[in-house]
């Protein structure tokens, strides 16, 4: 009796296993490294499941209302799953903040992150990045009424962003005049601004313009957009899972191509009237 | 140890204690003086004295520390108006003051009301037969045995206030915990170390000093 | 001293006379302050309704602060029942006749005092995880940090309470041939509990507070979904904190409350015991 149950778990593994392979195969890259079953392509196959670590609380980009989440990352989150063959019904979504998502890739908290996650090296080294799905870059919301026009302009003035995030960062590094206030969220940083105790506020630019378009603050702030970053947001998955990564980039490609990624956009910050990026597939990583 | 030999590491591991020191130190001060007046308001004999030291007590001691920071920036300083330096770190530090000794004080006037409750009645019944006044049976008689009595909690509470301190990093300023974290984002593969040494930083220092007031409750403790 | 009242004279005509002016000034000031709080939240736009309309709406209610309210108070439960078993456990080891039990325990009880609790959660939640390979779930990670603070300072108040029992009563169960552990258990720790019940109880509300800093580590309670979230999605982040503090008052007010009722209930019922030492009544206290 043991001894065929062992089989039967055997077998349903290997199958697993050649189900992976095909999946790479059809996408027509290398996924011989797949096999491992470790990554998020044996994983997604096998047990039709997929931890995605989202922001909670970034209007137009990961918003949690209730139990639901909405926003551009979310949407992307879900053609990755789809991707993987993974139902709706089978995703986990799970809350991260800046400061804790490389943690959660490497602990294996989450499968995935998609959380406003800019790649860049210092990341690389921990973790492996798909994509990038778009290109942000760091801005200013300042009141409406504010002279402020650049980020060359923030000598002596009093600047707001979250503790430990890239953002905050460049201004202690860049712009050294400017006073930084750091918060551990943005909505108290919007919040500070809405009561004139910081200048400006500083983080990507897309955030930036979730914010502004809430109903609270219409009319109130503007993003100043002259982006002084380049912050192209990938999808984080575990630095050895290099299958993993390729494969949620041929997701993306054909999410570009099959227009999905473009109502992705439509659906969530593409209601601020903002035309849908162009999902450039040239830039996208080699995942090494 | 590698991550304290780089001089940044060691500069952002200094400055976080540094801030957490200046911030027990001034939030000691307005904390034990709030809430020595405060337990003169709960015991005198003005109604409205008493019960807004009860409601103070009640409302803050009820309150995460964290949210009574919160609204220190937002109500205070945001919404008020009340600007205690121009200088942004400085007016973090003093909201995170303010903050702290409002939240502490509520402690202390408990303490300091249990410590008068252990001065035998007769202590006050004899000042009052020799004509003294309220404030002069509260100062002269009543509060400095009581003090005597309350130096063991008063630094439990105080060794509290030291450690709550990190709590003022949620407004910004880059005490130890911001610095922990900024460490550990920054040095993954060292985290063990990092914790230790913040964590060994705190016993060393609020080991001993526990073990003082201990040894001052003792020494200054009123043989009945 | 038992009342307050002995420290004053029944008042004179004097000084009702004063007793009444200074109600009035201080009444006067107070009423003036709130009045001035009041006038600035208005003139800062606070009270208008779409900021508070939120809280009118049932789904507010079911989707983030209950929800946040239960992370809450199921974190504070589990914490709650596990540092007062680390307490009782700690103490029993401190008051060993045992030096290879006594001196261990009571540098754990030392170590884990003067640890911020902040800083204990950071660790185990993100140092933990490199040496069990298996990721640490934010209530776990709440769970522990606050089981370790507060049974700590719980094992103190334990261990005073003990010392506090007149030592007739240990005499005499060992007169009776009880044996160390029958002592400890069925006559010193029983006793010790109700005459410490205030510290326990005070200690137990500094718990239920202290669960606010899970949402450093994402953890989901009240301020992560009652404020945070809440404030994302409507933009008014100090309503949201308003409320939330109301409930914290009102949630520790009652744990307050109910333990001052069972108290009265112990002491009516004769088992409280005689009065304890009045100086070692002081010997610990709850440690916000």
């Amino acid at each position: 009796m043991r001894i065929t149950r062992l089989a039967a778990a055997f077998g349903a593994m290997t199958m697993a296993l050649a189900v992976a392979a095909c999946g790479g195969d059809d996408s027509g890259t290398d996924s011989g490294s797949g096999s491992s079953g470790s990554g998020i392509v044996g994983k997604a196959s096998s047990d039709k499941k997929l931890t995605i670590g989202v922001k909670a609380d970034q209007p137009g980009l990961g918003l949690q209302t209730g139990s639901t989440y909405t926003g551009f990352d979310i949407e992307i989150g879900k053609i990755i799953a789809k991707g993987l063959g993974v139902d709706e019904s089978g995703i986990t979504w799970k809350t991260t903040v800046s400061a804790n998502r490389e943690p959660y890739i490497q602990q294996g908290q989450v499968d995935i992150v998609v959380a406003t996650y800019t790649i860049n090296d210092e990341r690389k080294q921990k973790v492996n990045f798909g994509g990038p799905y778009y290109i942000a870059g760091q801005d200013l919301l300042v009141p409406t009424a504010s002279t402020i026009t650049g980020p060359d302009q923030l000598a002596g003035k009093k600047v707001c962003s979250v503790s430990g995030s890239t953002p905050a960062k460049r201004i202690q590094t860049d712009y050294k005049d400017a006073q930084l206030q750091q918060f551990d969220s943005y909505s108290k940083c919007v919040t500070a601004l809405a009561g004139g105790t910081v200048d400006a506020v500083t983080t990507d630019d897309i955030i930036l313009a979730g914010y502004a378009s809430q109903e609270q603050y219409a009319g109130k702030f503007k993003v100043v957009g002259k982006p002084f970053s380049t912050e192209p947001y990938g999808i984080g998955v575990k630095k050895e899972d290099s299958a993993g990564c390729n494969k949620i980039n041929d997701i993306l490609k054909a999410a570009a191509a099959d227009g999905s990624y473009k109502k992705a956009w439509d659906d969530t910050l593409g209601k601020s009237g903002k035309a849908a990026p162009e999902l450039d597939t040239s830039k996208l990583t080699n995942c090494s | 140890m590698d991550v304290f030999s780089d001089s940044y590491n060691l500069d952002v591991y200094v400055t976080g204690f540094l801030w957490i020191l200046k911030l027990t130190a001034s939030a000691t001060v307005c904390a034990v003086v709030l809430g020595v007046l405060l337990a003169a308001m709960r015991v005198s004999p003005v109604p409205v004295l008493r019960g807004f030291g009860t409601a103070w007590v009640n409302i803050f001691r009820n309150t995460p520390l964290t949210l009574i920071i919160f609204f220190c920036y937002f109500g205070l300083y945001s919404t008020l108006g009340v600007t205690l330096s121009d200088d942004l770190e400085l007016n973090n530090y003093w909201l995170g003051v303010l903050g702290l000794s409002i939240y502490t004080a509520a402690f202390v006037c408990e303490a300091i009301r249990s410590g008068i409750n252990t001065v035998p009645a007769g202590q006050a019944e004899a000042a009052r037969a020799i004509g003294m006044t309220f404030r002069q049976t509260l100062s002269l008689i009543v509060l400095p045995q009581a003090g005597r009595a309350v130096v063991a909690p008063l630094g439990s509470i105080l060794i509290a206030l030291c450690k709550n301190a990190t709590i003022v990093g949620t407004i910004g300023l880059m005490e130890s915990s911001n610095a922990m974290k900024e460490l550990i984002n920054s040095n993954g593969n060292a985290v063990f170390t990092i914790f230790f040494v913040f964590a060994g930083t705190f016993a060393v220092v609020l080991i001993p000093t526990g073990y003082g007031f201990g040894w001052l409750a003792n020494r200054l403790a009123v043989k009945r | 001293m038992s009342t307050d009242a002995v420290l004053y004279d029944h008042p004179g005509p004097r000084a009702r006379i004063r007793n009444r002016i200074l109600t009035v000034v201080f009444g006067l000031a107070l009423v003036g302050l709130l009045y001035w709080i009041y006038h600035r939240f208005d003139e800062k736009g606070q009270w208008a309704g779409s900021l508070w309309k939120p809280f009118t709406q049932s789904s507010t209610w079911t989707d983030y602060i209950l929800p946040g309210l239960q992370g809450t108070l199921q974190a504070a439960a589990i914490a709650m029942v596990l540092s007062l078993a680390f307490g009782i456990l700690f103490a029993v080891g401190r008051l060993s006749d045992h030096w290879w039990l006594r001196i261990p325990a009571g540098i754990v009880v030392e170590f884990f005092r003067a640890v911020p609790l902040l800083l204990m959660m950071f660790f185990i939640f993100f140092g933990i995880p490199f040496v069990t390979q298996k990721p640490m779930s934010p209530l776990w990670a709440v769970v522990f940090a606050l089981t370790l603070y507060n049974g700590s300072v719980l094992a103190e108040a334990f261990r005073a309470g003990v010392h506090a029992v007149p030592s007739g009563q240990s005499e005499a169960a060992y007169a009776i041939g009880m044996r160390k552990g029958q002592v400890m258990g069925q006559i010193l720790i029983p006793q010790a509990a109700r005459a410490m019940l205030p510290v326990i109880v005070s200690q137990l509300v500094v718990l239920v507070k202290d669960t606010a800093l899970g949402y450093i580590i994402s953890y989901s309670e009240l301020l992560q979904l009652g404020v945070n979230n809440v404030a994302a999605n409507f933009g008014n982040v100090i309503q949201a904190a308003m409320v939330a503090a109301a409930i914290y008052i009102a949630v520790n007010a009652t744990l307050t409350a109910v333990a001052g009722w069972l108290s009265r209930r112990t002491r009516r019922s004769g088992k409280a015991p005689r009065a304890a030492r009045p100086a070692t009544a002081l010997a610990a206290t709850a440690e916000p």
